[in-house]
């Protein structure tokens, strides 16, 4: 079965980053496909490569870049949500005229029809958040 | 339909709104914060026992666990899941309705 996973809130805020990734590894290991995981809303704070929380805590970040080399995921940061908060890979910062980006890898940027078409293509969409 | 609840009642009307709204069949899971219902001896015990009879009604056991309590915990009528249970209850009941 495929699966479409939306994450609405930020790392290390309350539970649904952790959740969500749970999920999604629980899906993957079952067997079934994840056709995406959209970030949307604090949600798109997933995708920060200059994260760095203390060593004896999980990396929520690197966690989903590993997952996502794994199994070929495809983790979509909303645009609109991603330049309000400073979220920008290359492209977009250089299209800003901005000095640097902080996309980790693995994640990559797109717009709302890209969870509106994980909704269509998918089998179940599950909604993580606050 | 699966319901999730992920919010602990003592603190947001999340879960009176999913069994006041749910369709009667649906499944209720509660994780996060939200297995605070599941649990014995809270004043929404006689609810949530009322709601099984209605729903078939989950908690999700690693959040009980993250929170000190334990599957022997939970009220009677209760399922508890892990993760790969979570994955199950969301295929093999249609669409998910999360009550954020």
């Amino acid at each position: 079965m495929k699966f479409a996973i939306q994450v609405n809130e930020g790392p290390y805020q309350h539970q649904a980053s952790d959740s969500a990734y749970q999920f999604t590894k629980a899906v993957l290991e079952k067997g079934h496909e994840i056709f995406r995981v959209f970030f949307y809303h604090d949600g798109v704070n997933n995708a920060s490569r200059l994260t760095i929380p203390p060593q004896d805590d999980r990396h929520i970040v690197n966690r989903w870049t590993d997952l996502a080399k794994q199994y070929n995921l495809d983790l979509v940061v909303c645009v609109a949500a991603a330049q309000r908060r400073g979220m920008l890979d290359d492209n977009e910062a250089k299209r800003a005229g901005k000095d640097a980006s902080n996309m980790a890898e693995g994640f990559r940027i797109s717009g709302l029809g890209q969870l509106i078409e994980a909704g269509i293509q998918a089998d179940r969409l599950v909604v993580f958040g606050d | 339909m699966l319901q999730t609840v992920n919010k602990s009642p003592f603190e947001k009307n999340a879960m009176q709104s999913c069994l006041r709204l749910s369709p009667q069949g649906s499944a209720v899971l509660f994780y996060e914060d939200g297995v605070y219902a599941a649990v014995k001896g809270t004043r929404f015990e006689s609810q949530i026992k009322e709601a099984t009879q209605q729903f078939s009604v989950y908690a999700l056991l690693p959040d009980l666990e993250a929170r000190g309590m334990r599957a022997e915990d939970v009220i009677d009528g209760v399922k508890t899941v892990d993760y790969s249970g979570f994955v199950d209850l969301v295929a093999d009941n249609g669409a998910v309705q999360a009550w954020l």
